[in-house]
């Protein structure tokens, strides 16, 4: 309870709402009334369920309620991970640009570690080829000229784990 | 995966209702009924088409933290250094890359003070560095579906 207290104060999120988190971790219910059917699993009533969820939407808690796909599945054969060193007064500007192009999906602005890491702008770019991406990426900095100091596209040879945000137990 | 499949994938992006029958009203923009989109979720969850379908939850918001971590890892030591991140349970993804950093993890944990102390860890288990990639900003859209 020491921790659901803690949250709380946090961020607004009480014990209750965290069992709805911890409930629908594997997903939401596939059946026709998936809100009662976690309401029944709680001991809640169906709308104490949906108000929670709304509220947690609104708070940011929860970003949706939607699929994950896996960009292979769908096509997405190739997928690079880009990153680019951008000077600090053009990056938000250039994020906001690469973040707009239909071939990426993340786009975030992370520290530098000089002299090991001097990226600061990370993009994944998808195709359905290597070849594409890699043209996707040649197009990209094209489009930033001189604001591009330096990339690279670092491709994925293996999953190693993928389990998603797991709550402390 | 047909054409159906994802019509009903993109209009999720939008964001699914909260409301007593979820799956009914989605099937309506589809002209479809609601078990058929429960019929159709079930199976692209099957075969791995999605990889989760429910509230995406963001750990910063819940009240914890999230980084993305990269180590230079010498290839006769790979999977054991694998094994070593994978134990954690606040190792969410791992992934190998074609690059001198070829090990690419993020942590993720609902107690933030766990990521600092779990790279931390990391390092000291592997004797290896571990560069701390915290999101800074995001510049977020949401991926589109190829044509």
């Amino acid at each position: 309870m020491s921790e659901a207290r803690n949250l709380t104060t946090q961020q607004g999120l009480d014990a209750i709402d965290r069992c709805i988190v911890a409930a629908t971790q594997a997903g939401l219910p596939l059946t026709p009334r998936p809100y009662h059917r976690l309401a029944e699993q709680l001991g809640l009533t169906p709308a104490e369920v949906m108000r929670r969820l709304v509220r947690m939407i609104e708070s940011g808690a929860v970003r949706r309620i939607g699929a994950v796909p896996n960009h292979y599945a769908l096509g997405w054969s190739a997928n690079g991970m880009s990153v680019w060193d951008i000077p600090d007064e053009h990056v938000d500007e250039v994020g906001r640009i690469i973040g707009s192009l239909d071939c990426v999906s993340h786009c975030y602005r992370r520290p530098r570690h000089p002299p090991t890491w001097p990226y600061n702008l990370f993009a994944m770019v998808h195709g359905r080829s290597r070849e594409q991406v890699e043209d996707e990426v040649m197009a990209i900095a094209a489009l930033l000229r001189d604001r591009d100091r330096g990339h690279e596209v670092l491709y994925s040879s293996r999953i190693l784990k993928k389990t998603g945000l797991r709550l402390t137990q | 995966m047909d054409a159906r499949d994802r019509e009903l994938v993109n209009l999720l992006h939008g964001g699914f209702p909260i409301e007593a029958e979820p799956y009914a009203r989605v099937g309506e923009q589809l002209g479809i009924s609601g078990a058929e989109v429960i019929m159709r979720l079930a199976r692209l969850l099957e075969q791995g088409t999605l990889t989760r379908f429910g509230p995406l939850y963001d750990a910063v918001q819940l009240g914890g933290a999230i980084t993305l971590a990269a180590m230079a890892v010498p290839a006769d030591r790979f999977d054991e250094v694998a094994a070593i991140v994978n134990a954690y349970p606040e190792v969410a993804h791992n992934y190998q890359r074609e690059h001198r950093l070829n090990m690419w993890f993020v942590v993720a944990s609902d107690r933030p003070q766990r990521i600092a102390a779990v790279l931390q860890e990391i390092g000291a288990a592997t004797g290896l560095e571990v560069l701390d990639l915290p999101k800074e900003q995001e510049y977020f859209l949401e991926l589109r579906l190829p044509a």
